[in-house]
């Protein structure tokens, strides 16, 4: 692998109650890598001091979510090449609307808690997935789990929507798309949770989620469909058939 | 222990008007929120015109004389074009609101801001012309 190019990397730290700064790192790279590798590098050769979560390196962990100048990336899946050029500068950033606990980490908590509330499953037994047939059969020993909605709660798309930015009580997309892979079905509580001014009301259609959503969960479509589970659950009490 | 300041908070309300790196939808999204705001002070506007009735008709007539002036012609052009952006807008998110051409949105958005351009210089064309 050769590191052919010199990138600037503009990191963002934060320690404590510090007001934050950014740190500047020349760093030689191979295009070809990712955003992440770089950033190892950076906590390798530059400042062991730099705190930034990652596990998996292929997209399925979703712990290593940054602003990648300005905009919100899994870092481990976006090729320097794809955000900056030979001598250009790369700002990394830790995702809005989340406490930052150091530097490029922040706590995600809050939206845990809440996707749980929502009975979001990360893995649901292959009868329960409502995506269409998949074009290959499942092996044998994928029979009893898949991995479905393919949402692995990066937060990514509570930190770009700007709804999220203003209002604290907001579910989020990511809660609103668990809410809506759940489904409504006769679930009072889980109604009573999504269909309040802080649920899926307070979505504006900006679209962001989806936008930067890097699993293809596509919650804006999600908390959409969620509005028409609402809307029938209304029509079928106001009828008395619910 | 963990900083605050990266958290939600109503502080925050301006950075709804950044479009920095953001894609079409905030685009959609602001120029919703500013065509809104300025409507809004549209109506006010307006309400003190219709109260000029009530001072008599020299107080009407030397106000229309006022606002026959280019530059508030331009005004009630911006007006229109407010107008046709933040109701084809609205249309498109009613529509998408409810599951009706989300996977299309983008390119219902440049849609409807073609049609907004097209019946804006249609408007222009009027009030230059006559």
């Amino acid at each position: 692998m050769i590191n052919d190019w010199t990138v600037t990397f503009l990191v963002y730290r934060q320690k404590g109650q510090e007001p934050g700064h950014f740190d500047t790192f020349k760093v030689e790279v191979n295009p070809d890598e990712y955003v992440l590798d770089a950033v190892e590098r950076i906590w390798s050769f530059h400042d062991r001091s730099l705190t930034f979560a990652h596990a998996c390196h292929h997209s399925t962990c979703g712990a290593c979510g940054m602003r990648v100048n300005g905009v919100e990336k899994l870092t481990c899946i976006t090729p320097i090449r794809s955000v900056t050029t030979n001598g250009g500068t790369v700002k990394l950033e830790p995702m809005r609307n989340f406490p930052v606990v150091s530097d490029l980490v922040v706590d995600l908590g809050v939206m845990f808690r809440r996707m749980e509330s929502v009975g979001h499953r990360p893995v649901l037994p292959l009868a329960d997935e409502p995506a269409p047939t998949p074009a290959k059969p499942p092996r044998p020993e994928d029979l009893e789990t898949i991995r479905l909605a393919d949402c692995i709660e990066c937060g990514l798309c509570i930190s770009a929507c700007p709804v999220a930015t203003t209002t604290p009580a907001y579910l989020g997309p990511a809660v609103l798309a668990g809410a809506q892979q759940h489904g409504l079905d006769g679930n009072r509580p889980l109604l009573a949770l999504v269909d309040c001014k802080d649920g899926l009301w307070r979505c504006h259609s900006v679209f962001e989620c989806s936008s930067v959503c890097p699993s293809n969960v596509d919650p804006a479509r999600r908390i959409m469909d969620l509005r028409k589970q609402v809307l029938r659950a209304r029509i079928l009490r106001f009828f008395g058939r619910d | 222990m963990s900083n605050l300041r990266n958290k939600p908070s109503s502080s925050n309300w301006f950075k709804w008007f950044d479009p920095r790196r953001r894609d079409v939808g905030t685009f959609a999204f602001i120029l919703n929120r500013l065509t809104a705001l300025g409507l809004t002070l549209y109506l006010f506007l307006h309400l003190i015109v219709l109260s000029q009735l009530s001072k008599g008709p020299e107080a009407y007539d030397a106000f229309l004389k006022l606002i026959a002036n280019p530059i508030y012609m331009l005004g009630e052009l911006l007006v229109i074009v407010a107008v046709l952006i933040h109701g084809l807008n609205g249309i498109r998110v009613g529509l998408t609101s409810f599951g009706i051409g989300v996977s299309t949105q983008k390119q219902f958005f440049y849609a409807l801001m073609v049609v907004a351009i097209i019946c804006s210089l249609f408007f222009a064309a009027r009030m230059v012309i006559g």
